[in-house]
């Protein structure tokens, strides 16, 4: 039975971390919040944008653009995104096992892998294949657009120049609060985006057709380097909604566990008193009886 | 007057969401202007200054790079920021614009190409914005 006062210290130190993870937990559902807004603030652009290339796509054959050009695949480049910070459970892990998998998938079928890393976690793990062309670290905190730029701008730069054929793109989505799951994107080639129908094509046969300015084709050279960027700022915001939420659950559980340590810690400091007590007892009683002897 | 409704959205949110008289903007091919009822059409935008009217008061924007579309008697625009010209700082714009040409004549001397566009674009958007804040003042 261990001493009463290494159980004490023990107890004390297990609240200590309980508190840690309570704060930990709060502070990432506040940020969660944050986050979240800035997902929502974000949907009006993304669905506008979206639909507009669709009514673009309609005309024009999209063709000869370079950021669509296909070609056989020899190199394929996967962009990585994750948290700079870990204490978030297993969020992390999954999207690298996600890459990882890839990695391994485009290798087997004798492609070149290259990896682009956003947020720290990432890079940690990938550098050491060597295979790293760019890293973007401690951006996921305060990334804005134009952090997305420079990553879309690097990327296809890359791509143009012929450097790789084929760019994927790995992040972790956001479900709901409790669940984040990593998922994959093609990034380029950029595939025709088929419009949707409803509004706008609709509206076209009433009123017409489009009058571009400039031709349809070079407002498509100007809008894909932007779409580019939205779904590299959609990844971002997604994985930083996620990694509050992964840290909210994992902080939960860990208090819980700190809990559950606690009261199993004090029983047993209990038992150890109440043994004390017993034993000092009978000792008195033992010397009292001897006296009268 | 018949009016079209105007909205300008940016990756951060909405900015504007009203009926208007008349919307003019910097399009591809120089400053163009959208009234009610206008025939469907998708321009792209240069970075500088948005005006529309609405209750015979003209307002100004800053906007910066994105596109403009029309349809059933709307106009979007979806741009990468978009400020209110008075809600422009006169002084920190300023400073940018200075800062951005200073950035433009060291790119210009050692002939980087990458940081010559960026540092172009930061001073357009300087302009633009000391552009947007004058006029909505005067």
């Amino acid at each position: 039975m261990p001493g009463l006062k290494d159980v004490k210290t023990k107890i004390e130190g297990v609240s200590k971390t309980s508190q840690i993870t309570q704060a930990m937990n709060m502070v990432a559902s506040a940020k969660l919040r944050g986050a979240q807004e800035k997902m929502e603030a974000f949907r009006p652009y993304t669905e506008k944008f979206t639909a507009a290339m669709g009514n673009l796509s309609g005309g024009t054959e999209g063709g000869n653009l370079p950021l669509m050009e296909i070609r056989d695949v020899s190199t394929v480049e996967i962009v990585v995104v994750t948290s700079d910070r870990g204490l978030c459970g297993s969020f992390n892990t999954n999207i690298i096992t996600a890459a990882e998998k890839l990695m391994r998938k485009y290798e087997a079928e004798g492609k070149k892998v290259s990896f682009v890393c956003v947020g720290k976690k990432c890079n940690q793990i990938f550098r050491k294949t060597g295979k790293v062309r760019a890293a973007y670290i401690d951006i996921m905190g305060t990334f804005q657009m134009f952090n997305a730029r420079e990553i879309s701008h690097n990327v296809s730069a890359n791509f143009t120049a012929g450097e790789s054929d084929q760019v994927d793109l790995v992040y972790g989505k956001f479900h709901s609060v409790a669940v984040q799951k990593p998922a994959i994107e093609e990034l380029l080639p950029i595939k025709p985006i088929e419009s949707d129908g409803s509004d706008a094509s609709s509206s076209d046969e009433i009123t017409g057709a489009y009058i571009y300015e400039p031709e349809p084709g070079e407002i498509m050279e100007v809008l894909l380097p932007l779409y580019l960027n939205v779904q590299v700022y959609h990844a971002m915001l997604e994985v930083g909604a996620s990694e509050h939420a992964a840290r909210m659950t994992a902080m939960d559980n860990a208090t819980n566990a700190c809990k559950d340590m606690i009261s199993e810690l004090t029983l047993l400091y209990n038992k150890a008193r109440q043994a004390a007590i017993t034993g000092d007892l009978m000792d008195i009683v033992g010397g009292a009886e001897a006296l009268k002897g | 007057m018949a009016q079209i409704h105007l909205e300008v959205v940016t990756p951060t949110g909405p900015v504007i969401s009203d009926e208007v008289d008349i919307v003019t903007a910097p399009g591809h091919g120089g400053e163009f202007g959208v009234l009610a009822n206008h025939a469907p059409f998708l321009s792209t935008i240069k970075t500088g200054t948005l005006s529309f009217k609405k209750d015979k008061q003209t307002k100004y924007l800053m906007i910066s790079g994105g596109f403009s579309e029309v349809s059933n008697n709307k106009i979007t625009f979806l741009v990468e920021s978009a400020e209110y010209g008075h809600d422009i700082d006169v002084d920190r714009a300023m400073q940018a614009k200075e800062r951005a040409e200073k950035r433009l004549a060291q790119a210009m001397q050692k002939a980087e190409k990458m940081n010559l566009t960026r540092a172009e674009a930061a001073l357009q958007r300087a302009l633009a914005r000391l552009q947007a804040a004058e006029r909505s003042r005067s």
